[in-house]
């Protein structure tokens, strides 16, 4: 192993490194207040070595700079691409973590002390998140995949009781049987193409003489819809759903966060690298099942939203739909090469308002969740019910949490609002427009369960009068998190560039 | 020499006003208030300054090409914001920061004990931030932004009493007046965004106003990319947009109902600065008006019929100010009718010149009010003894408007008259006439009504002011609702000037000052700026600011010949001006001087049935309010709308509810909570998929 290959993996060594640390010096440690701040550090160096990576990605230190760093003089090529493409979601899952963190300071005195063990998990979970958008080899993917799952399992039961134990035996238990299926998928594929290589296969599927089936085979076809099980149940997308309401609602509340935001965004990472990658030539056949998993996923998450009655359940559900949402731009790529069966047709208008989407939601769905992180760590409750008169409380948390719904809704001028126009506007180009339209009435109708909680919290008399107290991290999480929403929402030419950018790293794309 | 954070510096110091007022010294500091008039006017020094600097700049071509900060890009149209920094808006800088200037120190004196003082300020900083950022907008996205702000400022300083019904009905109907015209310019720029991809394919952006320019022009591959009808519609909906804010015919009821506001508030944006973004916007897009003959017809003769009519109307006014919001009018009728005519700098050097003398006016207006505690003519009269430096100031102002040598107002309203007499090819040869007679009776008229309102404010006895009028009205004093009683808290904050009509007194310093300041500005803006008959003056070249919005028109024309002549002083014009102005005054002097003491009857009142409908204005604004309104609005269109909002679409909206709320409810039933049953629902999933891709396909 040359010094390259440890620069190239620098990231994930830092944040994995500091899991370890803090583990040891949760034995040392009396006051698990600085465990925080250590592995905000990690996260922050782990940030650092991103972005020398991508100021050499990007060719700013001198040089033409490299599309993938891995294929170099290293040896991880096969396995790893470093590419602006991962970079990019590096940035995302470390933000993420580290808003997670800022935000749970308060909710982690209920904790029992278990500080030591949520951080650490909390950063292999994001080291396995942030290898999962790099990985390019099958292999790669399952181990980070279950590097992803298993901390958050544990997370989820972190509480230690009854609903949060329940909570993390059921994502343990759908968690493995989704990776059973995957890995059955995986190895179908394997068997076809002989290779483990993404870029392998998309090699071993071009090779002449395919049936005229789906896929070009039907093991393929197989595979690719066992493979989805895995992705699916990353992405929480329909009929993978069912575990997202109960580990919402039974999770600790920061892991419920950092499962609706950086878990959904790396298996958006993998399932849109092996896709375009692997499957690039087939364009068509995924964008038809995406379009498919996208529909099914927006109007069952809405549907079933409407009638809850819990803010964490809600939540999930409304997790559930942006899936959905977000798998319209994944579909929206495919749909112009139906006519012109030509490879090389597929556009980045598609896969960048995927990107440019998961970081307006990421922005939107944390600013909602560290909001009630903070109000249910001082209310002790979930009820909407107990959220009336929230603004006489505490109005610039009942602020900041009207302002995620209307964003999670896509009001300008928030993040979500550009991004649904982007999502939207690339199915209307892809001839997809029904399933735009399918987008914009499931926009109309998610507008009547979070408005329902603006308006508890707005209208309905206080049911307590002792206003809510939140620690400075708190506020100053919820601060970030709000300016990125309005950021992406009032100014979004950079980050669309950014994930434009990101998009040509993908080779199906570049090509 | 200037760069582009000094610029931008202009449009963010007021709006860094604006948001310290809102969002610190109200919540936090509103006891002492005084705090944010003086925070806005050191704000606007500092933006005089540097407006100063970026005018000696473009006057010495000094002004770098600015960057274009790309905003949204929506297919091949990108938004970006920038400055557009040319002759034009060089000089509108400076008179707006100048005048907003004056305008606030004024209003230190003159909202002194108001509750909402803090609020005041709050408004006058978004307005002037507002205005700013309209005059300096490089992207007519960015321009409308502003445009639609300018707007919305002036509909809370309208109504900033709103607990008088009439300031509040007033605000309401100057904001749905002007959306009425800005829906025209919507239009206009929905169209451009529709061409985006013919802008594209010649390098241009359908958003960048130099670009814009250069799409009117022919290029040298046949034709220009806006042309013939396309070009007269979009050109005419930026008419309207124009025409709305600068209260031109048919669009002109809103201006005299929003002297409700405050009069500081009628001084800086219901005559010098907001109205005269109407003129703005025309000059602004005139590489388009000059490539369609047809708007420039409409616009000549909108603004000379504006010209006429606001004037026959201020004839009869008894409100102080409504009788300066109808002169505004028509003075902007003035301007509006000589860009119609190609006399553009001449237009502009008139919206210059014009910008100080009513702003003058209007604030002798009110320093008259804050005297006598009305705005009635019928109740003043006599205050030059009492009044003596707004009594001067007030006749400065008023020869300016009529157009008496040498004051500024001469030398404009005489290039406008020359550059419509020696009217080019532009137009057809009776729309140069007629509008020349427009213009030259509307002089007659000017004279007359400015003369009128001198006499009846300042000359013979006084008439018991505005503790009189209530009392005659049988109002309890002190609780006007009266309209014309307006600013009467003053006499809650000041009683000693308001005792019985005997302490009428000179207004204080505070007010005084930039009284005096921009009476210095009316007798020497006129040849200050545009020297006539001599070669230099003080260092200034001869006609220097009609040069100098040439050069700028030219640039837009990108060297294109303008066909634009340069009035030449011509003697007989002036003498011709004159003698009719003077024709004026002497009538008006003929008519109301040496009356008695109590005389209240206007002798314009034997006129019978003529004046009567001047009085009630032409019944434009029943029609307006009760017949196009009230009836055909009100009850017939909104009548059917509602109808089919209740039966057609609620009832649409609440089956989608329907349908919904009941599907979701079975579709949770199927979340059992049993982890077995997720499992199987996983596997099933995934079979499903495999399934119905191989089926639906």
């Amino acid at each position: 192993m040359s010094s390259y290959d440890l620069y190239l993996i620098s990231p994930y060594l830092a944040v994995a490194g500091t899991g370890l640390l803090v583990v040891l010096l949760d034995l040392v440690f009396r006051r698990k207040g600085l465990l925080a701040g250590v592995a905000l550090a990690g996260l922050a160096l782990g940030l650092l070595l991103t972005a020398v990576q991508a100021r050499d990605s990007l060719g700013l230190g001198g040089g033409s700079g490299l599309p993938n760093l891995a294929i170099g003089p290293g040896l991880l090529a096969a396995s790893l691409a470093v590419d602006r493409f991962a970079l990019f979601f590096n940035v995302l899952v470390l933000a993420a973590a580290g808003i997670v963190i800022l935000a749970s300071v308060d909710y982690l005195e209920r904790m029992r002390g278990n500080h030591g063990e949520f951080l650490a998990l909390l950063l292999f979970s994001a080291t396995g998140m942030m290898l999962l958008s790099a990985a390019a080899e099958l292999i790669t993917i399952y181990i980070a995949l279950e590097l992803t799952t298993l901390p958050l399992a544990a997370l989820a039961a972190l509480l230690m009781d009854r609903n949060s134990s329940e909570a993390g035996l059921k994502y343990l238990i759908v968690g493995a049987i989704s990776s059973a299926l995957m890995l059955y998928g995986m190895a179908l594929l394997f068997g076809f193409a002989g290779t483990t290589s993404v870029e392998g296969i998309a090699a071993a599927l071009l090779a002449p003489a395919q049936q005229p089936v789906p896929f070009g085979s039907y093991a393929v076809l197989a595979a690719v819809a066992l493979l989805l099980a895995g992705f699916g149940f990353k992405i929480a997308a329909v009929p993978f759903q069912m575990w997202v309401p109960d580990v919402y609602q039974g999770a600790p509340a920061p892991v419920a966060a950092f499962l609706s935001v950086a878990s959904k965004a790396a298996g958006f990472a993998v399932l849109l690298r092996v896709f375009y990658t692997g499957f690039g030539d087939f364009d068509w056949h995924w964008g038809a099942l995406a379009a498919g998993l996208a529909a099914a996923s927006m109007t069952v998450g809405n549907l079933v939203a409407m009638s809850q009655t819990n803010i964490r359940r809600l939540l999930g559900y409304s997790t559930i739909a942006h899936a959905g949402y977000i798998l319209i731009g994944v579909a929206a790529v495919a749909g112009t090469s139906a006519s012109q069966a030509s490879p090389g047709s597929l556009t980045t208008a598609g896969p960048s308002s995927v990107l440019f989407y998961l970081a307006a939601y990421v922005a939107a769905n944390l600013t909602a969740f560290v909001a009630v992180i903070a109000i249910s760590s001082r209310i002790a409750s979930d009820r909407i019910s107990d959220y009336a008169g929230l603004v006489q409380r505490s109005p610039f948390l009942a602020a900041a949490l009207a302002l995620a719904l209307a964003a999670l809704i896509g009001i300008p001028p928030t993040s979500l609002f550009i991004a649904k126009l982007y999502v939207f506007s690339a199915a209307v180009h892809s001839g997809l427009a029904w399933l735009a339209l399918v987008g914009v009435i499931n926009s109309v109708v998610s507008a009547y369960y979070y408005i329902k909680v603006i308006r508890v919290m707005f209208l309905e008399p206080p049911a307590a009068q002792e206003r809510i107290h939140i620690s400075p991290t708190v506020w100053a999480a919820l601060a970030l998190v709000v300016a990125a929403t309005l950021w992406m929402g009032i100014a979004p030419a950079a980050m669309l560039g950014v994930a434009e950018g990101a998009v040509r790293a993908l080779s199906g794309v570049a090509r | 020499m200037v760069s582009e954070p000094l610029v931008w510096a202009i449009l963010l110091l007021p709006v860094l006003s604006f948001l310290i007022i809102s969002l610190v010294i109200r919540p936090f500091l509103n006891r002492i208030p005084a705090l944010s008039g003086w925070l806005l006017i050191g704000c606007l020094l500092a933006a005089l300054a540097l407006s100063l600097m970026t005018l000696w700049a473009a006057a010495g071509h000094h002004v770098p090409e600015f960057r274009q900060h790309a905003w949204l890009s929506v297919g091949s149209a990108t938004i970006a914001f920038g400055l557009l920094v040319d002759p034009l808006t060089a000089v509108m800088l400076v008179v707006v920061t100048a005048v907003s200037l004056l305008v606030q120190v004024y209003s230190q004196g003159y909202m002194k004990g108001d509750p909402s003082y803090s609020r005041y300020y709050a408004y006058m900083s978004l307005f002037t931030a507002a205005m700013l950022g309209l005059l300096l907008a490089s992207n007519i996205v960015q321009l409308y932004m502003f445009w639609e702000l300018v707007g919305l400022a002036s509909y809370l300083l309208i109504g900033f009493w709103h607990h008088r019904p009439a300031a509040a009905a007033a605000a309401k109907k100057a904001f749905i007046m002007t959306r009425i015209g800005d829906v025209g310019f919507l239009i206009a720029i929905l169209y451009l965004f529709f061409q985006s991809d013919k802008f594209a394919a010649a390098g241009l952006n359908a958003f960048h106003i130099p670009d814009i320019w250069q799409a009117a022009q022919p290029l040298a591959a046949g034709g220009a990319i806006l042309g013939g009808a396309a070009l007269t519609w979009v050109v005419l909906g930026i008419f309207a947009g124009a025409a709305g804010k600068s209260a031109q015919f048919p669009l002109h009821a809103w201006l005299p109902d929003a002297m409700e506001g405050p009069t500081p508030v009628s001084a800086l944006i219901h005559a010098a600065t907001m109205v005269a973004a109407g003129v703005f916007l025309v000059a602004r897009f005139y590489p388009l008006f000059l490539a369609s003959s047809a708007a420039l017809t409409v616009v000549a003769l909108i603004g000379a019929f504006t010209a006429f009519l606001a004037a026959t109307m201020g004839l009869v006014m008894n409100d102080i100010k409504r009788v300066l919001a109808y002169s505004t009018v028509s003075q902007l009728g003035y301007m509006m009718a000589a860009l119609g005519m190609g006399a553009y700098s001449a237009a502009l050097f008139h919206l210059f010149t014009h910008a100080f003398f009513k702003a003058l006016l209007f604030l002798a207006a009110g320093s008259v009010n804050h005297a006598v505690d009305t705005f009635n003519m019928t109740y003043m009269g006599g205050l030059r003894r009492h009044m003596p430096w707004t009594y001067v100031l007030t006749i400065i102002g008023g020869l300016s408007l009529v157009g008496i040598i040498p004051l500024a107002g001469f030398w404009s309203k005489d290039e406008i008259l020359s550059g419509v007499w020696g009217s080019s090819e532009l137009v057809a040869p009776w729309v140069g006439r007629l509008t020349f007679l427009l213009l030259a009776v509307s002089v007659l008229l000017t004279a007359f009504y400015t003369l009128r309102l001198v006499i009846l404010t300042f000359h013979g006895q006084f008439r018991g002011g505005g503790e009189k009028e209530r009392e005659e009205a049988g109002v309890v004093a002190p609780a006007p609702v009266s309209a014309h009683a307006a600013d009467s808290h003053h006499s809650a904050a000041q009683p000693a000037g308001h005792g019985g009509g005997h302490h009428l007194a000179e207004s204080p310093m505070v007010m005084l000052l930039p009284m005096l300041v921009l009476g210095v500005g009316t007798v020497a803006a006129g040849y200050v700026a545009n020297p006539q008959w001599v070669h230099s003056l003080l260092g200034i070249p001869g006609h220097w600011i009609t040069e100098f919005f040439h050069l700028g028109l030219e640039e837009a024309l990108s060297g294109r010949e303008a066909h634009l002549a340069v009035p030449e002083f011509s003697l007989g014009m002036a003498a011709a001006s004159t003698l009719i102005a003077l024709a004026g005054l002497a009538l008006a002097a003929a008519l109301y001087r040496g009356r008695g003491a109590e005389t209240r009857k206007d002798p314009l009142e034997r006129g019978g049935p003529v004046y009567v409908l001047l009085n009630r204005r032409y019944l434009v604004d029943v029609l307006y309010e009760n017949v196009l309104t009230g009836r055909v609005f009100y009850r017939a269109v909104a009548g059917a709308l509602d109808w089919l909002d209740r039966n057609l679409v609620d009832g649409l909206v609440n089956l989608t509810g329907l349908v919904f709320r009941n599907a979701g409810r079975p579709l949770g039933l199927l979340q059992t909570g049993q982890v077995q049953f997720y499992a199987v629902a996983l596997t099933l999933g995934s079979l499903l998929v495999l399934l119905g891709y191989l089926v639906l396909r």
